[in-house]
């Protein structure tokens, strides 16, 4: 198998998700295509040579050479500032992927599908419910999508009108939006019950959400072998 | 040399150290499992090693922690980019799990309670590279960094340090693990940034 080759990847448009988080849509001649789930490494070089690679997830499926990703600011990160506040549609960046072959969402999979996201754990989440979308697939979807505070969701306006068949939960960590029944708090056994255990499971967040989501659907009946998780820790820059 | 981004001038590492290609220095101890944390009761814990001519070698809890054991220093690099320097293991020897085992084997594959397993020649498992380590940093290793035990070989990416390992099965053929089959390299060397399959 041939080495996946570093790709010049151009910025074509920028979407603002949060005051902390904007999707990157990149233009990357030659690109393989890609599966829902999967990531990128991204590599930024200085004019000295000096150079530096980051992993991202893919928010979107593959339409033809377009890629895109959300990022989200890392206080103190190297990468993650650059890509926030510095670069501008027309720069260029270097890209090679596609990585990852485990935590994907295949649009002929009819099982339905439980996503569980902790802040931007969502991205490889909201690739999956577009590639459902884009393919016209009627695998039922369940997002049940936790954040700290209500303006910290990604993709609200596109979640706004789900797709038929995919039904949406929020959770709130600290702060609700007013009249919200659930306290705010982090998830529960209790706000992962209702669905059944014949599901395909996938949980990406931060470790200890990620720990968390994935022990309390054990304990609900879920087998292991069918909860695919994707982690994330404090850094990543 | 890639092509250069405008406006990026990077952070330089404070400390002056030598990283693996593509690689940035943590000092947190980030987490990466395909699924859930298994929970292993320490009663009925094994760890075994299999050979290729159907011989089984196992050690109870209490039998592991009963053999000399080594506190090697070592740094961890892992695909996802992170290095973390300098941390701190206690576990045994892999030379001294391997001296009564027969076997003309050159491959072996690293198997977790849970289903996950890694591929890696059985040299890289020799003299001095490897261990079954159960505490890092002084303390019981914590289930989701691979507690009760996992094999540590850090002179290869992390994935290959297998969490929960439950046995080494040893084999005259390469058999690709989990992340080997999954589009990950082979060997996984981070010094040659072996990171992906064709790397």
């Amino acid at each position: 198998m041939p080495r996946l080759p570093w790709r010049v990847a151009k910025l074509v448009e920028i979407r603002q998700e949060t005051a902390t988080a904007r999707t990157l849509v990149f233009q990357i001649p030659g690109w393989p295509g890609h599966l829902a789930g999967q990531h990128v490494d991204v590599r930024l070089t200085a004019p000295d040579g000096y150079s530096t690679e980051r992993s991202y997830s893919v928010a979107a499926p593959e339409q033809g050479d377009r890629v895109e990703l959300t990022v989200e600011l890392v206080p103190d990160g190297e990468v993650s500032p650059y890509l926030l506040e510095i670069l501008e549609v027309g720069d260029e960046v270097e890209i090679r992927g596609p990585v990852g072959g485990w935590f994907v969402w295949r649009p002929d999979h009819t099982t339905p599908v439980l996503l569980v996201a902790g802040g931007s754990g969502v991205v490889p989440l909201m690739a999956m419910i577009r590639a459902r979308r884009a393919a016209g697939s009627s695998a039922p979807f369940r997002l049940i999508y936790s954040v700290r505070e209500p303006d910290q969701r990604f993709y609200l306006d596109e979640l706004a009108n789900p797709d038929p068949g995919l039904d949406i939960a929020y959770l709130f960590t600290r702060k609700t939006p007013d009249g919200w029944a659930r306290p705010p708090g982090r998830i529960t056994q209790a706000d992962l019950t209702g669905a059944s255990t014949d599901i395909d499971s996938y949980v990406c967040g931060p470790t200890g959400f990620v720990e968390a989501a994935a022990d309390h659907l054990i304990a609900l009946g879920h087998a292991p072998d069918r909860i695919r998780t994707e982690r994330f820790g404090p850094t990543g820059g | 040399m890639g092509i250069v981004s405008r406006g990026f001038f990077g952070r330089r590492r404070e400390e002056d150290v030598k990283l693996p290609p593509g690689q940035y220095l943590t000092h947190d101890f980030p987490v990466l499992s395909a699924g859930p944390t298994p929970r292993i009761g320490l009663d009925r814990w094994e760890f075994a090693i299999d050979t290729e001519l159907g011989e089984t070698h196992r050690w109870s809890w209490p039998e592991l922690l009963a053999l000399p054991s080594e506190t090697p220093t070592v740094d961890l690099h892992c695909v996802t980019k992170w290095s973390k320097l300098g941390t701190g293991w206690q576990g045994v020897s892999l030379d001294v799990l391997m001296e009564n085992v027969e076997t003309g084997a050159e491959y072996a594959l690293a198997y977790s309670y849970g289903g996950y397993t890694t591929n890696l020649p059985l040299e890289d498992l020799l003299d001095g590279k490897a261990w079954i380590a159960y505490k890092y940093d002084g303390d019981d290793l914590e289930p989701r960094h691979g507690g009760p035990a996992r094999l540590l070989v850090p002179h290869l990416y992390l994935w290959k340090s297998a969490k929960w390992v439950r046995g080494i099965r040893l084999m005259n053929e390469d058999w690709p693990g989990f992340w080997e089959t999954a589009g990950y390299h082979n060997y996984g060397d981070p010094w040659r940034e072996q990171r992906y399959q064709g790397d």
